[in-house]
């Protein structure tokens, strides 16, 4: 035990244990020392502050890499410069499309992006109703004199209320439904690729790429089986749904830091890596000397080879140049020229 | 990965000056299901200005590839095969660190994919023990998929090689090129 915890990155551990701490203090505060927390649901709390435990260590040995590492540096540096605002402005906008939208998937292939997000909008909504409910931040109660009027509360502040019964009652008891139906179609749209497509066929791998849907149809199967019981059994099977709905979910946050899931946390470098681009481009573009045209940003050029120096290619040249200073073109012509100069050497250019 | 069938008795050999820019590989390598239908092969002109010679760039499948290296996201990697594999499309971020950084400019930025594709030595025809598709339909055998005995025999004066010197880095790939005799590095101003 001793060895595995002297194996562990203590940078990354600290900055855990930091988080999954601030999780139960932001638990205790919002549920009001736990007078509106639902001790029936402690389970899922401890599966949540482990998946927020195991996040933020990957994500802090992650971000250690280098080339992570100068990405993150270098999205902070550019979003807190004096262009914050049209930096923010335009973040916002890259987080509704490439991460509420997924829009970049439907460039890859449309049904996939259809299924993509219907699986991720099922998911978000679901954390957005499970995760206020965990916490006890959110609760609803009835009133004195009053049953037919439900009212929620936020923090245990009053944040709204809707009448039993009433159309709107009916789509808020039922958000996990509506989310288990939209994961179930969105998991067997991307199953239905991984049976046809070739190329998915070739490099998928079980737990990588079947795991994680069948996990999400298991979680969605369980608790839509939790709603059935209740509305069509009287509650006679409750205690088999609830048990096997809470495995599957507690699986999933267990595992949310490990597996394939992670890559809901890394999508997001995507906007430091466009924002990264955008601050690149105002500072100049870098030319390629054998196309003669703008290729990539300097910053990027300049970066890379430092980082590719860290990681420990050394790419600089006899003549203080350096081979990442050509475009992709330009060093594809400069091997075929390297390439038929050696042949000339030899007398022949074909053998 | 699934079980595959992968020969390691076959290879892959590139001789640059037999390109001839008929383009069939890129027809081709667009046929490769691994690729969503995208051509990942590269041919260009070498020197336009000065020369109709063109050049035929497949992914040279590094045995320490810089591109993964150089990932943020830890989205390349490479199998027990040596093969270095596109980017894993759940984690790519699209940052182009890749593409700048490969010493042979293989990798592809898909721009509004967010996404880098690369050459994969059609892994969806060679975990099967089938050719590349490129090197099934060049005419002049500038890219060739076969065992080096046979490459041998059909270039009696020319040996591959599989390490090259970019400045002061060396490069050793999985991919050949063909090279006169007596040579075992190719050396890249």
């Amino acid at each position: 035990m001793y060895r595995l915890i002297k194996t562990l990155n203590r940078r990354a551990l600290i900055k855990a244990i930091v988080a999954a701490v601030l999780t139960v203090i932001f638990v205790l505060m919002g549920s009001r020392n736990l007078q509106n927390f639902d001790p029936a649901l402690i389970a899922y709390l401890i599966g949540t502050v482990f998946a927020v435990f195991g996040i933020a260590y990957r994500y802090s040995v992650w971000l250690q890499r280098p080339p992570t590492r100068l990405y993150w540096r270098r999205s902070m540096q550019f979003l807190f410069s004096r262009y914050f605002f049209p930096y923010l402005w335009r973040s916002i906008k890259l987080f509704v499309r490439n991460i509420f939208f997924q829009r970049f998937i439907a460039f890859r292939s449309r049904r996939r992006w259809f299924g993509h997000f219907l699986l991720a909008t099922g998911c978000m909504l679901a954390f957005a109703i499970t995760i206020p409910l965990t916490f006890g931040w959110i609760h609803f109660i009835l009133k004195p004199g009053d049953d037919t009027t439900y009212y929620a509360m936020l923090f245990g502040f009053e944040a709204g209320s809707f009448q039993l019964g009433s159309p709107l009652a009916f789509i808020a008891f039922h958000g996990l439904v509506w989310s288990s139906v939209l994961v179930t179609i969105g998991a067997v749209i991307m199953m239905k690729r991984r049976f046809t497509d070739g190329g998915l066929i070739a490099t998928q791998s079980f737990e990588n790429d079947w795991l994680p849907l069948f996990l999400l149809i298991a979680i969605s199967v369980t608790g839509l089986g939790i709603s059935y019981d209740y509305t069509f059994l009287e509650g006679k099977t409750y205690q088999f749904m609830a048990v096997t709905h809470a495995i599957t979910v507690i699986l999933f946050l267990v595992w949310l830091p490990f597996g394939k899931f992670f890559h809901i946390f890394q999508r997001l470098a995507q906007l430091g890596a466009t924002l990264y681009k955008a601050e690149g481009k105002r500072r100049g573009m870098a030319t390629c000397p054998h196309t003669k045209e703008d290729f990539a940003t300097q910053t990027h050029i300049d970066d890379l080879k430092k980082v590719s120096k860290t990681l420990g290619f050394n790419y600089d040249k006899e003549d203080g140049t350096n081979h990442m200073d050509l475009s992709p073109e330009g060093k594809r012509s400069a091997l075929a020229n390297a390439h038929l100069n050696a042949r000339k050497e030899a007398g022949k250019l074909f053998g | 990965m699934p079980e595959t069938n992968y020969d390691q008795e076959m290879a892959f050999f590139v001789d640059m000056q037999r390109c001839i820019g008929c383009h069939a590989c890129e027809m081709a390598c667009a046929e490769c299901e691994t690729n969503g239908q995208e051509s990942m092969i590269h041919v260009n002109y070498v020197d336009r200005s000065k020369s109709t010679q063109t050049t035929v760039q497949v992914c040279m499948h590094c045995e320490d590839p810089t591109c993964a290296n150089v990932c943020p996201a830890d989205a390349i990697h490479q199998d027990e095969f040596g093969v270095v594999h596109s980017a894993n499309t759940s984690r790519c971020i699209g940052c182009s660190n890749c593409v700048l950084a490969c010493p042979f400019g293989v990798p592809k930025k898909m721009e509004e994919a967010e996404l880098m594709m690369k050459c994969n030595m059609c892994y969806d025809r060679t975990s099967v023990g089938k050719k590349p598709m490129c090197a099934t339909v060049c005419p002049s055998q500038a890219l060739f998929f076969g065992t080096k005995e046979e490459i041998a025999r059909m270039r009696p004066d020319s040996v591959p090689v599989n390490s090259f010197l970019f400045g002061k880095q060396e490069v050793n790939t999985k991919v050949n090129i063909m090279m006169p005799k007596g040579t075992d590095q190719l050396l890249i101003p």
